[in-house]
C-alpha cells in the first residue's frame, strides 16, 4: 500500500499537468463544438450537431477539407519521390561522408518551421533566387507567381517533410537484405527490373509509414501554407485559426478541430490495418 | 546511368538543404527588402536586427519560458519517468502513451483547445498559461528519455546502495541521479527547443504585452519579408546547432531523435 502511495505521489504531478493542459481542454473542445455561436462571437450553451450539419452541407468548407485532403496526397506523392533516392543512397553507401551526410540529410528538422518557411521566400519570391535567375536568362518578361499560392505551399512542404520521409524509408529498407537484388541480377535481371520487382516492394512498408506520417503532418501544418500563401490558400488548419481568433466563432473551430482530428484516426486505423499485414 | 543516378542525388540534396544556404546568403544584404542575389552585400541585416525592440523583447520572453518549460517538465517528467520505471505497476505502457498523447495531436487543435479553456480560468496571456502549453508538448520528450536512460542503467549499483543500507531517496539523489547525468543535459536541451521553437499553439495563448519570438517573427514574415529575418534565421541556426552540439556530446544525436 505505501509502495503504491509513492507510486500515486511521484505521477501526481505530470498528470495534474496532463489535466489542465490536455484532458481538460481537449474535453471541453468537443463538448464546445456542440455549441453555438452568433454574430460578435456570443456564445450561446447548447448541445446539438448544428456545427457539424452546417460543415457537411456547406460547400465552402468542404471544398477546405477537400483541398487539405489533395495537398496533403500530392505533397505525400512528391516527398516520396524527392526522398525515395537520398534513402536508397544513404541505405546503401559505404563512403566515409555517410555519417556527415546522413546527419545533413535530418538537418534540416532541427531548423524552426518559422525559418524553414521563411528559407522559400528567399526562393520564390518575385525578387527571389528562380525568378531571378529566369530573367537574367530572358526565359520570361515578368516573375512568375511562385508563392502565395498553392504551388508555394506544396514546394515548400515537400522539402519540409523530406526528413521525416527518408527516416521512414531508411528505416523501411533496413529490413531489406542487399543480396537479394545482387541474386535478381545474377538470375539475369536487368538492374531497373531487380528494382521494380525485388527492392521496391520489399520497401514498402517504410513507403507507406512515411506517406502517412507526411500526409498526417500536411493536414495539420499551419505555419507554411499562412506564410507561403500569403493569406490566400485556406486549409483546415488557416481556417481553425480563423474562426478562432479572427471570425470568434469558437464553436465551429472546435467542430474542424474535431473533422481534423476523426481524419487522424482514420489514418492511424488505415496504418494499423495495413501495418498488421506486413508484421504477420 | 551512374551518373544519371549520382546527378539525381545530387539535385535532390540541393534541394533538401539549398533554402539554408541561401537564407545564410540572403543575411548579408543591405536591402529593404528580400532579394536573391541582394543588389547590395553588407551587414544590414544584422544592423537593423540589433535595433528590432520587438524582436528582443520576444528573445526575452521565450528565453525565460524556455527556462521555466525545462526545469518544470524536467522535475514531473523525471518523477514520472522513474515511477514508471521502478515501480512496475501494471499498465505502464498505457501511461506512457497518455503522456506521449500530445504529440499525436496537431498542435493547432491543441492550442485552440488550450486557448477554449485559459479564457475561461484567466490564463490566458500569461505566463503561466504559455509555461503550461509549452510544457505538455516537451513533457513527452522528458518521459521518454529519462525512461530510456533509467532502464538502460545497471540495476546492481542501486542494489548495492540499498544491501548497504542507503534509503530509496538518498539511493535516488547520490546514485541514480548522479548517474543519468547525461540524459538530464539532453532532456534539458530538447525541452527548451520545443519550448523555444513553438509558434502554433504559442499564438492562441499569447497577448499584445507578452510574445515570445517565433510569434513575433511569423507575425512579421506576414507582412514584411526582409534581410533582419534573414539574419536573426542565421543567428537561430547557429544556436540550434550549439544546443545540438550539447546533446551530442552528451548522448550522440542519432541515438535520442531515434528514440524520441
Amino acid at each position: 500500500m505505501k509502495r503504491f502511495a509513492s507510486f500515486a505521489a511521484l505521477l501526481s504531478p505530470a498528470s495534474a499537468l496532463m489535466l489542465i493542459g490536455f484532458v481538460l481542454p481537449m474535453a471541453w473542445l468537443f463538448r464546445l463544438s456542440l455549441d453555438r455561436a452568433v454574430e460578435g462571437g456570443v456564445l450561446i450553451p447548447d448541445l446539438t450537431p448544428a456545427n457539424y450539419v452546417q460543415f457537411v452541407h456547406d460547400k465552402f468548407y468542404l471544398a477546405i477539407l477537400g483541398r487539405t485532403l489533395v495537398l496533403g496526397v500530392v505533397v505525400s506523392f512528391f516527398t516520396l519521390l524527392c526522398a525515395y533516392p537520398i534513402a536508397l543512397f544513404l541505405f546503401r553507401t559505404r563512403s566515409r561522408w555517410r555519417g556527415i551526410l546522413a546527419v545533413l540529410t535530418i538537418s534540416p528538422m532541427l531548423v524552426s518551421s518559422v525559418v524553414r518557411t521563411f528559407s522559400w521566400m528567399a526562393i520564390l519570391g518575385d525578387r527571389g533566387l528562380v525568378n531571378h535567375a529566369l530573367l537574367a536568362l530572358g526565359l520570361i518578361d515578368h516573375p512568375l507567381a511562385l508563392m502565395n499560392n498553392m504551388l508555394g505551399v506544396t514546394i515548400g512542404l515537400v522539402q519540409i517533410e523530406m526528413p521525416v520521409m527518408i527516416l521512414a524509408l531508411i528505416a523501411g529498407l533496413s529490413r531489406l537484405d542487399p543480396t537479394l537484388e545482387e541474386a535478381a541480377q545474377t538470375l539475369g535481371a536487368r538492374p531497373w527490373r531487380a528494382f521494380v520487382r525485388v527492392t521496391l516492394p520489399l520497401s514498402a512498408p517504410g513507403i507507406i509509414l512515411g506517406c502517412l506520417v507526411t500526409f498526417v503532418q500536411v493536414m495539420s501544418s499551419f505555419v507554411t501554407p499562412t506564410l507561403l500563401g500569403g493569406g490566400r490558400v485556406y486549409v483546415m488548419a488557416t481556417t481553425i485559426y480563423e474562426e478562432a481568433l479572427e471570425t470568434l466563432n469558437w464553436p465551429l473551430a472546435a467542430t474542424i478541430s474535431i473533422i481534423l482530428i476523426l481524419v487522424f484516426g482514420l489514418c492511424a486505423l488505415f496504418y494499423e490495418r495495413i501495418g498488421g499485414r506486413w508484421q504477420r | 546511368m551512374r551518373i544519371a543516378v549520382r546527378l539525381v542525388i545530387v539535385l535532390l540534396y540541393a534541394f533538401l538543404l539549398a533554402p539554408i544556404g541561401i537564407v545564410g546568403l540572403t543575411s548579408f544584404s543591405n536591402d529593404a527588402y528580400l532579394a536573391f542575389p541582394p543588389a547590395h552585400w553588407g551587414l544590414g541585416g544584422y544592423a537593423a536586427l540589433l535595433r528590432n525592440s520587438e524582436f528582443r523583447g520576444g528573445l526575452e520572453v521565450s528565453v525565460l519560458l524556455g527556462a521555466a518549460v525545462t526545469l518544470l517538465t524536467l522535475a514531473l517528467g523525471t518523477a514520472a519517468a522513474f515511477a514508471i520505471a521502478r515501480f512496475r505497476f501494471p499498465g505502464g505502457g498505457a501511461l506512457l502513451a497518455f503522456f506521449t498523447a500530445p504529440l499525436l495531436l496537431p498542435t493547432i487543435v491543441l492550442g485552440l483547445a488550450l486557448l477554449l479553456v485559459f479564457a475561461r480560468i484567466g490564463l490566458l496571456a500569461s505566463f503561466t498559461g504559455l509555461t503550461i502549453g509549452h510544457a505538455v508538448v516537451a513533457i513527452p520528450y522528458v518521459i521518454r528519455l529519462m525512461l530510456t536512460a533509467l532502464n538502460g542503467l545497471p540495476p546492481n549499483l542501486e542494489e548495492a546502495a540499498a544491501t548497504l543500507g542507503a534509503t530509496p531517496s538518498r539511493i535516488f539523489w547520490r546514485v541514480t541521479l548522479p548517474l543519468m547525468r547525461p540524459a538530464l543535459l539532453a532532456a534539458a536541451a530538447l525541452a527548451f527547443l520545443a519550448s523555444f521553437d513553438e509558434v502554433t499553439i504559442t499564438l492562441f495563448l499569447v497577448g499584445p504585452r507578452l510574445t515570445t519570438l517565433p510569434v513575433e517573427v511569423f507575425r512579421y514574415v506576414q507582412n514584411h519579408a526582409d534581410p533582419q529575418v534573414s539574419a536573426l534565421s542565421v543567428v537561430l541556426i547557429v544556436l540550434t546547432v550549439g544546443v545540438i552540439v550539447l546533446i551530442e556530446r552528451s548522448l550522440g544525436l542519432m541515438r535520442s531523435v531515434s528514440r524520441s
